[in-house]
């Protein structure tokens, strides 16, 4: 299991669009990945759940990844965060 | 968690039978206080001048008695006790009935940025109503994932993996008429470690839902506002998973449970494969659940009448001679 401290960077914050980019990222691999913010802890494969966050700019998400592809979920999400979510 | 204040005491949005009716008469400055003990003090006896044990933190309720004494301590012009009793630096005073506090008792609040609040409910029905809010604010909290629908009144909380269909399953619950309170990421609250109170994460977001293939719709507008709910108590616990040829499901029922927040709530593990209709297994659980809380366990009760059963089989095969039970004949033989 391995955790990591994930920054939003684009402007508006995680909406649907970005949200929908991260889903779509971490229901690609096997292991299970969960984002936390506060006291939320929430599956980052569903996009209700990491809408849920209410992630505005610049604040952290606690990332936690556990399975086969560990190293591989959180580089791709890490790499997704800093591209701003294709934005 | 976020600090709960004297403000958000205010704020609270609460229904007619639960409205606590408080507005703030003074010490505005002080309505950023934090409230942090569930407790409510009736200061009478720190008023008298005994503060051992006094609960400085919890939120003080000026009841007729006290209101009474604090009249006549200004009267006699002692301020020793209400001087310190502000030095405690307590969350707020809240006067019952429509009371008016001294000026100089304002003054002491504005000056120490105490609010001062009132309400025109009588003392033991305000306290009742404020007891239950506090409990709720104060309830142990977690977030889930998974989708808590209301089935025949019985709060049923779907969990499993991603992609296994939770959020169709509900979908087609709602169809048939049940009620959604929140899709993806359920709040659970332990209720005074007797309920376990599950609502939506979000109130703007709630009642929402994401569907493969469909996107996220808004289910008060599909299916109109007898769909949705907003908090429920949970007292079953469904869990979907694909099934798997090596294990064994349970086949008679009644065993398996899942703890939240150390509240125990009956569990039910449901395989599901193509084809298999879940959202009429989750309302046969359901309709179950509403038995059994009536008393009646349809597992337990079919496994005793088949023990009785066996018991007369036995009893009866006493009577006859083994000739008898071959030639399957009546008693007369």
């Amino acid at each position: 299991m391995i955790s990591r401290d994930l920054e939003v960077l684009n402007r508006a914050g995680i909406h649907a669009r970005p949200a929908s980019e991260i889903a779509k990222m971490a229901s690609s691999f096997k292991s299970d990945i969960f984002f936390e913010k506060e006291s939320m802890r929430i599956n980052a494969k569903s996009i209700m759940g990491v809408i849920t966050l209410g992630a505005t700019y610049r604040s952290k998400i606690h990332c936690t990844c556990s399975g086969p592809d560990e190293e591989e979920a959180m580089a791709a999400l890490s790499a997704l965060f800093e591209r701003r979510f294709e934005q | 968690m976020k600090e709960f204040t004297v403000l958000d005491l205010l704020d609270l949005d609460l229904k007619e039978h639960n409205h606590l009716q408080l507005t703030c008469m003074a010490g505005r400055s002080g309505l950023s206080r934090p409230i942090k003990s569930a407790k409510i003090a009736r200061p009478g006896l720190a008023l008298a001048g005994f503060f051992v044990s006094f609960s400085g933190d919890s939120i003080q309720l000026i009841g007729r008695s006290e209101q009474s004494y604090i009249d006549m301590l200004e009267e006699r012009g002692e301020y020793e006790n209400i001087e310190k009793l502000f030095g405690y630096n307590v969350p707020c005073f809240i006067f019952i009935g429509d009371y008016m506090p001294s000026e100089h008792f304002i003054e002491l609040a504005e000056k120490k940025a105490t609010a001062l609040l009132t309400t025109p409910l009588e003392s033991s029905d305000f306290s009742r109503r404020l007891y239950s809010q506090l409990d709720e604010v104060f309830a142990a909290t977690m977030t889930i994932h998974g989708v808590l629908v209301e089935v025949y009144g019985i709060g049923v909380l779907i969990t499993g993996d991603s992609g296994v269909g939770k959020s169709e399953t509900a979908l087609e619950l709602i169809e048939r008429g049940h009620r959604l309170i929140s899709d993806d990421t359920v709040k659970l609250k332990n209720i005074s470690d007797a309920f376990l109170i599950g609502s939506g994460e979000n109130p703007m977001l709630a009642h929402h839902m994401e569907i493969r293939g469909l996107g996220i719709i808004n289910l008060t507008n599909l299916f109109g506002v007898g769909a949705i709910r907003e908090k429920k108590q949970v007292e079953l616990s469904v869990f979907l998973e694909t099934w798997d040829q090596t294990k064994q499901y349970d086949r008679i029922g009644d065993t398996l449970t899942d703890t939240f927040l150390g509240i125990t709530v009956p569990k039910i593990v449901i395989p599901v494969r193509p084809g298999r209709n879940v959202p009429i297994l989750i309302e046969t659980a359901a309709r179950n659940e509403r038995l059994k809380k009536l008393g009646y366990y349809s597992s337990r009760e079919f496994d005793q009448n088949v023990l009785k059963w066996l018991e007369s089989e036995a009893a009866r095969r006493m009577y006859f001679s083994s000739d008898d039970i071959e030639g399957e004949t009546g008693i007369d033989q």
